[in-house]
């Protein structure tokens, strides 16, 4: 719970190899915080935009976003 | 939220098209079992045929992948055997309306305790898109060129009247309502029924919307409302989405192990 409370400790990590570059975590970001890489491929390119919502991890079809601790990333 | 914990991560990435709703139905499903506890060796997860059908593939929980349109008859199998087992049946709305439309029907009639849901992107989606029994009239699909003629089952009160105990609408936009509903299906007792709307953006947006995933979740957004809200009245065309049915009513598993045990006892 102290995690959720300091929620700008949480990062959204896309893993690359999973994500399908279908948009949908881009388009319904509400604050604009996500971006394609030249693949299209999803990133997490503006982080002082994002509220941490959670709602890319929830709707991405391929799981390929985790929002998590910046220490636990290996 | 440790989803990871419950794939099989040596088929990812999974098979989905890209956008592809059945991806974002099974997420709901494992934070619904995280969320519930589960112990993954108490989980079976039975499919029949279908793009809906590989989910069992990528789930780590006990796993069937049988015949089109047969996953309930098996599910009953299993559940019949192993009653204490929670038993989740993901099927396609070809696979659970058209050709497994008497499982489902005698599933519920039965109430055996079973979650049943059917992932509807109103299209055949694996064998190239053809209509299923929820093509709305006029969609395009292969075998509906012009247009489909065939008026669309409503699988909400399909369920209800077969005698489902519980019944439950939601869509791939609204993931949370969708995870809190199988939380509620997965704990009721006896036939639970969640109908998911879904995209399936190759076939079945392709030939109709011609718009992208996020436009076709969009209007999942837009073309639904929840149960009881006033925007239904000013347009009826409005789906609902929530909880339509949820009772009690003698399950069929207890009635069955019941039967037996009456017999021990007058041996
Ligand atoms: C007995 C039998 N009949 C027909 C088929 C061919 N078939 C495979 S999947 C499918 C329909 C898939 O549509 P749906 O159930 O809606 O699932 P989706 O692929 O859209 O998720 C059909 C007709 C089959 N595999 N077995
Ligand atoms: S929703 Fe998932 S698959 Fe789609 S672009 Fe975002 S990270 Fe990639
Ligand atoms: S957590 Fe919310 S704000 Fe941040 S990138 Fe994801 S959807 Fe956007
Ligand atoms: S064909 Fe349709 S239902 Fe099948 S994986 Fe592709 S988008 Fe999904
Ligand atoms: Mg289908």
């Amino acid at each position: 719970m102290e995690a959720i409370k300091d929620k700008k400790n949480l990062q959204v990590v896309i893993n690359a190899g999973w994500c399908k570059s279908c948009g949908i975590c881009i388009d319904l970001c509400p604050k604009g915080a996500l971006g394609r890489d030249n693949r299209d491929k999803a990133v997490w390119q503006y982080p002082d935009k994002c509220i941490r919502c959670g709602l890319c991890e929830l709707r991405c079809p391929d799981l390929a976003i985790t929002l998590q601790e910046a220490e636990e990333e290996e | 939220m440790p989803v990871k914990r419950y794939l099989r991560q040596r088929f990812f990435p999974q098979l989905w098209c890209a956008g592809c709703g059945h991806g974002q139905i099974m997420a709901s499903l494992i934070r619904a079992i995280e969320e519930l506890g589960l112990q993954k060796n108490n989980v079976v997860v039975v499919s029949g045929i279908g793009c809906s059908s590989r989910m069992p593939g990528y789930l780590d929980f006990h796993t069937l992948h049988t015949l089109h349109g047969r996953a309930l008859a098996f599910a009953t199998g299993v559940k019949m055997g192993r009653p204490e087992l929670n038993v989740i049946v993901p099927m396609g709305d070809g696979d659970a309306s058209a050709i497994g439309g008497n499982h489902l029907i005698h599933a519920a009639r039965r109430n055996i305790n079973i979650t049943a849901i059917v992932m509807n992107n109103n299209i055949y989606g694996m064998t190239g898109g053809q209509s299923s029994p929820t093509t709305p009239v006029a969609a395009k699909s292969t075998t509906a060129p012009l247009g489909n003629i065939d008026p669309a089952f409503d699988l909400v009160e399909l369920a209800k009247g077969a005698g489902a105990s519980f019944v439950a609408r939601s869509t791939t936009y609204h993931s949370k309502e969708m995870q809190n509903m199988f939380v509620k299906a997965i704990n009721h007792k006896g036939f639970s029924f969640v109908e998911v709307l879904t995209q399936c953006p190759t076939y079945y947006g392709r030939k109709n919307e011609g718009v992208s995933p996020t436009e076709m979740m969009k209007k999942f957004a837009t073309t639904t409302t929840s149960i009881g809200s006033p925007k239904k009245k000013e347009n009826p065309e409005l789906i609902e989405r929530g909880v339509f049915v949820d009772q009690e009513r003698t399950e069929y598993a207890s009635s069955y192990c019941e039967m037996i045990n009456q017999m021990r006892k007058q041996k």
